[in-house]
């Protein structure tokens, strides 16, 4: 293996991407679940993490967003430490990673994911988590409350009318933008799978997120449906200058979207580069690609 | 928007003509009536629809299931009371114990500012008592609301506990009369207005008034942006905190406004019984109004206020009759003794639970249309049971 | 008076109290292993025990109406399950909560409307309701012999639990509810067992507890409910012995509470009574509160996590 630091990347500098990740380490009990884990996304980027089932993709992406705090290590978001922690408690003697002296004197940063979002990252989840109980606009309209600028008091008694109204036309434009507005008054979880990826990924955008991460936006879809939502993904980048992580299974879409893929294997990173490197990694294809193939 | 505005003035309509309509039979009807228990369902309906409406608040829209409303409702109650009892009669009431408290909020105000004084005294106690209540809950709210489901509800049942025994307490008894009751405070059964010779009874339109403002402002919370961030806690706890909203801040702000409310029916209570008591804010209250919610179902306030007055008229009303030997023309004392029914009425509500478990409104709320199609629905349902009856037979056939 | 005299009839009536809080908390911690519901009726059924003994008693004689007792009070436990719990399998924990909330109103309800509201009182049973003096502190029987008919009923519990293959079958659903349910386990079978070694012990457990006291009401059945509830938590719900030393240990802090004024007069410590027995039943929720935010696992539960 050729050592977990592959971004040797010539006169980059790091402090310019907008999400970093250095020495990323999680440990449940005995187990490391994602293992010095060093990795960027630079402004306006279109990045996929790939790896087989149980690599630590998905729980790389609850590191990123604040649901589990890292064992050790630390992630910024556009040149900013946000999360940053080291070995505590019964963990100090269990730790089986490394460079735990590296943050050991540094101050422990562990944002609730609330704090995540409100700093500009939003992400899609796997298992499609929307407002089970809410229409498709008022999944979108409640995404919305984070950007608010009026208080309890004020909600309530209707002093924010001005806001409420640029909130709903904002959720509407969205809705047009993600091609949903003709199913706005229909329960979220009524939608067609396909469709309710879809508004997962209209959720995150009307946060006014500057990061997208999408676990498995195309699960469960066919070939046609998979190349439309490379597209659309495409588009939205575009458009709105998102900087994209995408965690997927389907070959086609990471190979047709993604600028860099990054390739975890039992939670180590073990490959990093353009569609074309990876494909022609021997690490890879050993590791990850034949198996898949035969999955697929 | 321009149909918002009109739906809303028409309900602001519907409020008004019934509050006018309360107040009327305030007046027509005398306490000696048949009618009069009308008069106590209204106002015991108003008291149980506040408390069952913030109640679902939290259980309801917040999906937080907490079981210490009879707590809250004890501290809005005792607030009230010590606040308003006039100084005069405080030493009657507190046998024991030398008061602490020395002057009501009404007697003060009305001294200073006359008759109006008295209202506004009143006013202002109501809302202290909702405030301290929501103070409390604060208090309790950062231990206990990290807590999950049934953890938060045993939690907070003990609490309700705890503060009960803390009101019982003999070394506060100059606050809280100990174990003995609070009587000879502000009532409803005494709110009434002059207006040159006539007088006006505002015994029920009071609480009715209070506890429709109350609802109304609850209603404008739910349909706030606020109210939006309480419906995604319900519906996924993780989405909410990843679409950024901060759960402990807007869990504490459901869980203290459901207090502040609980308060405020705790004081309407004790204005509308005349007594406070801490003996009787038990956890048996708290599993009343949690099924007058379920009745009404959860996550309606239309609901919970349908399910309040259903339940408070048939429990005080419409099936005394269970209790006192004859019933619907059947007499049967042997069966239709006290308590009877209670038993009826808690195998209806197993009924509710297990067969019909969205209860009345399921999580929708009552709108012009649905009143509307009222009469067409029940006209279809009727002409469908023959079908159905037809159906029922036919399986048993087939069997 | 030495502290010792003073303290241990508070002891004695702790340890005794404890044990019958004991076997009802056995109910509340296995329903909840299996089913994660809090069984909120069944202080109610243990109320209910207390009052089919009194009108058993009042027909039968005693060698026929404890065993028709303990035989109806186990199938009134059966019964709730199936009518009550069973056909809310799949849906919200909370609506079963709640089905068990209007359990515990309708069981109170019609105690109320049978009993008219009035005290009955607990008919004596030989031998056990006899008074004795223990160490210098006059007690009755019942008092000194509960904790050991507590701790022999756990022991042969325990026993089938771990060598038998009822006890196999509830480890495993409790372990994994569908994973079991695949594995050919007859759940509805394990849980109706569980259902029914429950109200035995509430059955024993109220021959103990209203022989000490003057007498059943419809509301009897709560607060030893909830205790004993707490008792679980406290232990770590899911776990036996847990539950069983968390009974122990409120049950005596419980009975030294409502004696502190006693206690700490007779030493000379205060000089009136500051009330402290208000605060008997309180005392049990600061603990349950205490344990929840510092260990909401309890003494022995086992960890759980969420997936995202």
């Amino acid at each position: 293996m050729g050592g977990n630091h592959l971004n040797v990347n010539k006169q980059h500098d790091l402090n310019d991407s907008v999400l970093r990740l250095e020495n990323a380490t999680i440990q449940f009990g005995g187990v490391i679940a994602v293992n010095d884990l060093d990795m960027y996304v630079d402004d306006g980027e279109i990045v996929s993490l790939i790896g087989p089932n149980g690599a630590g993709k998905t729980t790389a992406f609850n590191i990123i967003t604040g649901v589990y705090a890292p064992t050790n290590g630390a992630v910024y978001f556009k040149g900013k430490k946000i999360i940053q922690n080291h070995p505590q408690g019964k963990m100090k003697k269990m730790y089986s990673g490394k460079d735990a002296e590296k943050y050991i004197n540094l101050p422990v940063l562990e944002p609730t994911p609330d704090k995540i979002t409100q700093m500009g990252i939003a992400r899609t989840f796997q298992n499609i988590r929307l407002f089970k109980s809410r229409t498709v606009f008022e999944n979108i309209l409640t995404a919305k409350h984070l950007r608010r600028t009026s208080n309890y008091f004020t909600s309530t008694f209707g002093l924010n009318k001005d806001e409420e109204a640029q909130m709903r036309e904002a959720s509407l434009e969205l809705l047009r933008v993600v091609g949903l507005e003709d199913v706005k008054d229909e329960l979220a979880t009524s939608l067609p799978y396909g469709k309710q990826r879809r508004l997962e990924i209209a959720r995150a955008m009307a946060t006014d997120p500057e990061l997208l991460l999408l676990d498995e936006p195309a699960a469960g879809m066919n070939p046609q449906e998979t190349l439309e939502l490379a597209e659309f993904i495409r588009e939205l980048r575009d458009k709105y200058h998102y900087t994209i992580l995408i965690i997927e299974h389907h070959m086609d879409l990471v190979m047709n979207i993604s600028e860099r893929i990054y390739v975890l294997e039992f939670g180590r990173l073990i490959a990093e580069g353009t569609p074309t490197e990876i494909q022609n990694n021997e690490d890879v294809i050993n590791a990850y690609l034949g198996v898949g193939e035969e999955d697929a | 928007m321009k149909k918002d505005n009109k739906k809303n003035f028409i309900s602001l309509v519907i409020v008004l003509v019934f509050l006018g309509i309360v107040l009327l039979l305030d007046q027509v009807i005398k306490p000696t009536d048949n009618m009069s228990m009308l008069l106590t369902v209204l106002q015991k309906g108003s008291v149980y629809a506040l408390a069952a409406v913030s109640m679902n608040l939290l259980n309801g829209f917040t999906g937080l299931f907490s079981l210490g409303h009879a707590g809250f409702m004890l501290i809005g109650a005792y607030t009230y009371a010590m606040l308003t009892i006039p100084d005069a009669a405080r030493a009657d009431v507190y046998q024991y114990y030398d008061p602490a408290i020395r002057f009501s909020i009404p007697e003060v105000l009305s001294n200073g500012i006359g008759p109006a004084g008295t209202a506004l005294g009143v006013l202002i106690a109501v809302i202290i008592a909702g405030l301290i209540a929501c103070l409390f809950a604060y208090l309790i709210g950062l231990p206990v609301l990290k807590l999950k489901s049934d953890y938060l509800a045993i939690a907070t049942l003990g609490f309700a506990e705890i503060i009960r025994a803390i009101f019982q307490w003999s070394k506060l008894g100059p606050l809280t009369n100990g174990s003995n009751l609070l009587k000879g405070f502000e009532r409803t059964s005494t709110f009434k207005l002059a207006i040159g010779d006539f007088t006006l009874s505002l015994s029920t339109f009071v609480p009715v008034l209070i506890a429709t403002i109350c609802i109304w402002i609850i209603v404008l919370i739910k349909n706030s942006t606020y109210g939006r961030a309480f419906v995604a806690i319900r519906d996924d706890e993780i989405a909410a905190e990843a679409m950024g909203i901060d759960l402990a801040h807007h869990k504490m702000l459901s869980f203290c406004t459901s207090s502040f409310f609980a308060g405020i029916s705790g004081a309407m209570m004790a204005m509308v019984l005349s007594i406070a008591q801490a003996s009787n804010f038990r956890s048996a209250m708290t599993y009343e109004i949690l099924l007058m919610v379920v009745l009404g179902g959860i996550g309606s306030i239309s609901g919970s206020v349908i399910g309040a007055f259903l339940f408070i008229s048939t429990s005080e009303w419409w099936l005394r009759g269970l209790d006192s030997g004859k019933w619907l023309g059947i007499s049967a004392p042997g069966i239709f003794r006290n308590g009877f029914r209670l038993v009826v009425f808690s195998v209806i509500i197993m009924i509710v639970v297990l067969f019909f478990r969205k209860g009345i409104m399921g999580d929708k709320e009552l709108t012009l249309e649905m009143v509307k199609a009222w009469p067409k629905n029940i006209f279809n349902w009727i002409r469908s049971i023959p079908k159905k009856i037809k159906s029922l037979f036919s399986k048993k056939e087939a069997k | 008076m030495s502290l010792w005299q003073t303290i241990f009839p508070y002891i004695l009536s702790g340890i005794s109290v404890g044990g019958q809080y004991a076997l009802i908390a056995i109910g509340y911690t296995m329903v909840y292993g299996i089913l994660r519901l809090i069984n909120f009726a069944h202080g109610d059924v243990f109320m209910v025990a207390g009052l089919s003994m009194v009108y058993l008693a009042a027909s039968l004689p005693l060698y026929l109406a404890i065993p028709v007792m303990i035989i109806l009070t186990v199938a009134l436990g059966f019964t709730i399950e199936r009518v009550a719990y069973k056909p809310l399998r799949t849906a919200p924990r909370m609506s079963v909560m709640i089905s068990a909330i209007g359990v515990s109103y309708l069981l109170q309800n019609l105690a109320l409307y049978i009993t008219g509201g009035l005290n009955k009182n607990y008919p004596e049973i030989p031998w056990i309701s006899d008074k004795i003096t223990i160490f210098g502190a006059t007690t009755t029987r019942v008092t000194v012999i509960t904790p050991f008919v507590t701790i022999a009923l756990v022991l042969i519990l325990v026993w089938v639990i771990n060598h038998t293959k009822i006890g196999m079958a509830m480890r495993a659903v409790s372990k994994d509810f569908e994973t079991a349910q695949l594995m050919g386990i007859k759940i509805n079978n394990v849980i109706s067992i569980t259902f029914i070694i429950g109200s035995f012990l509430a059955a024993i457990g109220s021959m103990l507890f209203f022989t000490n006291y003057p007498g059943v009401v419809p509301t009897s059945g709560g607060m030893p409910g909830l205790k004993a509830f707490v008792a679980a938590v406290f232990g770590g719900i899911g776990s036996i012995p847990g539950a069983v030393i968390g009974a122990f240990i409120i049950g005596i802090c419980e009975s030294l509470i409502k004696g502190l004024d006693t206690i700490l007069m007779s030493q000379g410590v205060i000089a009136e009574q500051i009330g402290f027995a208000t605060f008997s039943d309180a005392f049990t929720f600061i603990l349950l509160i205490i344990i929840l935010v510092f260990k909401p696992m309890g003494l022995f539960g086992e960890k759980q996590t969420d997936k995202v």
